[in-house]
């Protein structure tokens, strides 16, 4: 277990000091979202209707440039095959690193949801339901990331790539998340959204890290 | 059965002999459900000529996702056993099943500009085909992304197999996102159950599918192995004079160098 929880404070030290990776993502999370009302028009009632929507397909796009650091360098410099020499089952390590990766990704985003709801004059009562589903929704995020970014170690342009393998297996996710928001708009409640978004992190809780030790294994073969 | 074509040599011989067969087959089938469909079956008293179409999509549809549980399938195999077949099954037949996709997508497309009036809705069926598309293209780039082509085999069968597992669950969030929105309201592809007259000649065309998909899986196959052993060929060609100049104790740079 202090394996376990050591590869998590190792990862948040490298992406909190590696020149401000996690800084830079949530830089490019609101950049993101505040371009939309220059391309749809600042309407209000517009950006309303459509506020949760944009604020899910830039959290989806901010986790997918960042999964490339997840395990690229440590590839690059060596560790990951200390990693995987460890008596840490590969399966946790995994695990551990989705933990890091979400902490300085999907927390943060969903942490500042909010704030951006308002500029995007999405409805206050739904703001609740927009935060909740993020804080529901984005572990699976980082959980299906670790499958891309461990099949991709050591291909040719992994970025690219991980866009094109990561973002179909997203859609569940941005379908129940802005869901959740367009159902309390209306008069039904999100709340069956918000289970089944809670169903999906729990599933790839277990599902993800096993497919991702298999890739990490092959890869290192 | 598994086991004895496991050897790439046998597997050669055995296909040789069944391709042309197999060809053979595959076009006259294709033929008479073609000529079947297009002119002899009865134009739909709702959709006149148009549902002519469908005698092409159906088939394309049935296959774009079969290949994908095939492929599935093949990766399961390679991963498990390594059967060293199984991966360049799996390679062979991921682009033939992109190919009906896009096809399922194209006619499906062409017969909504008349019957819906428009190209394209973001109704559940159409939009889970849209993404089986892009499995396709992911597992093709992410096979061919690689140095190393068996490095490349092994990172798709394990997405391969991500992806058959999370194909339902897409599946059903975009039936749940859909129906949420807008209920059942163009999308019914309309008309009675289907007739015998339309029935039959869309059964042939889609056995005529599967053949084709035999065909060319077999085809590619073939084609893959036999670009593996010139591969093969032209390294031992270009390690051979340096192996003969290192007998002949010649400095092994000089023959490095040619």
């Amino acid at each position: 277990m202090g394996a376990f929880f050591g590869l998590i404070r190792r990862d948040l030290r490298l992406s909190l000091r590696q020149g401000g990776e996690m800084g830079l993502v949530l830089g490019f999370f609101v950049l993101a979202v505040l371009l939309f009302p220059f391309g749809v028009g600042p309407e209000p009632e517009l950006l309303g209707r459509i506020a949760a929507g944009i604020i899910w397909v830039a959290a989806l796009l901010a986790a997918v440039i960042s999964l490339e650091r997840l395990f690229a360098t440590d590839y690059a410099d060596g560790s990951l095959d200390l990693i995987a020499l460890s008596p840490l089952p590969l399966e946790a390590a995994v695990g551990a690193k989705a933990i890091a990766h979400w902490l300085t990704t999907g927390l943060p985003l969903t942490v500042l949801s909010p704030l951006l709801a308002v500029f995007l004059n999405l409805d206050p009562s739904a703001i609740p339901v927009l935060t909740l589903g993020l804080l529901l929704g984005s572990p699976v995020l980082s959980l299906f990331g670790t499958i891309a970014a461990a099949l991709t170690i050591g291909a040719r342009r992994p970025g690219v790539l991980v866009s094109l393998l990561v973002l179909p297996l997203y859609l569940p996710p941005l379908i129940f998340g802005a869901g959740a928001v367009e159902a309390s708009l209306t008069a039904e409640s999100g709340h069956a959204d918000l289970l089944l978004l809670g169903a999906l992190t729990l599933a790839a809780l277990p599902l993800a890290p096993l497919a991702a030790a298999a890739a990490l294994r092959q890869a290192l073969e | 059965m598994m086991t004895r074509l496991a050897n790439p040599a046998r597997f050669m011989r055995v296909s040789g002999t069944m391709l042309p067969w197999l060809g053979g087959l595959t076009v006259v089938v294709l033929a008479l459900g073609l000529v079947w469909a297009l002119l002899l079956a009865p134009p739909d008293y709702q959709q006149g000529e148009s549902v002519r179409i469908m005698f092409i999509h159906v088939p394309a549809a049935i296959m774009a996702e079969g290949v994908y549980y095939f492929i599935a399938l093949a990766s399961f195999v390679a991963l498990i056993w390594r059967h060293p077949l199984a991966d360049v099954a799996a390679q062979a037949a991921a682009p033939i099943g992109a190919a009906f996709t896009f096809v399922c997508l194209t006619t499906g497309s062409l017969w909504g500009r008349p019957m819906w009036g428009t190209w394209w809705v973001w109704d559940a069926r159409l939009t889970s085909v849209l993404v089986l598309f892009f499995l396709y293209l992911g597992y093709v780039a992410l096979v061919n992304a690689f140095d190393d082509a068996s490095r490349g085999a092994r990172a798709g069968s394990i997405l391969a197999l991500v992806g058959v597992v999370d194909l339902p669950i897409i599946k059903f969030s975009v039936n749940w996102w859909n129906t949420l929105h807008q209920p059942a309201s163009i999308l019914r592809a309309g008309g009675p159950m289907i007739d015998v007259s339309m029935l039959i000649p869309l059964l042939v065309m889609a056995l005529g599918f599967g053949l084709l998909f035999g065909t060319l899986l077999l085809l590619r196959m073939r084609t893959a192995l036999n670009e593996r052993k010139t591969r093969a060929l032209r390294l031992y060609a270009v390690e051979q004079p340096r192996a003969q100049g290192a007998a002949a104790g010649l400095p092994a740079a000089r023959a490095a160098s040619r």
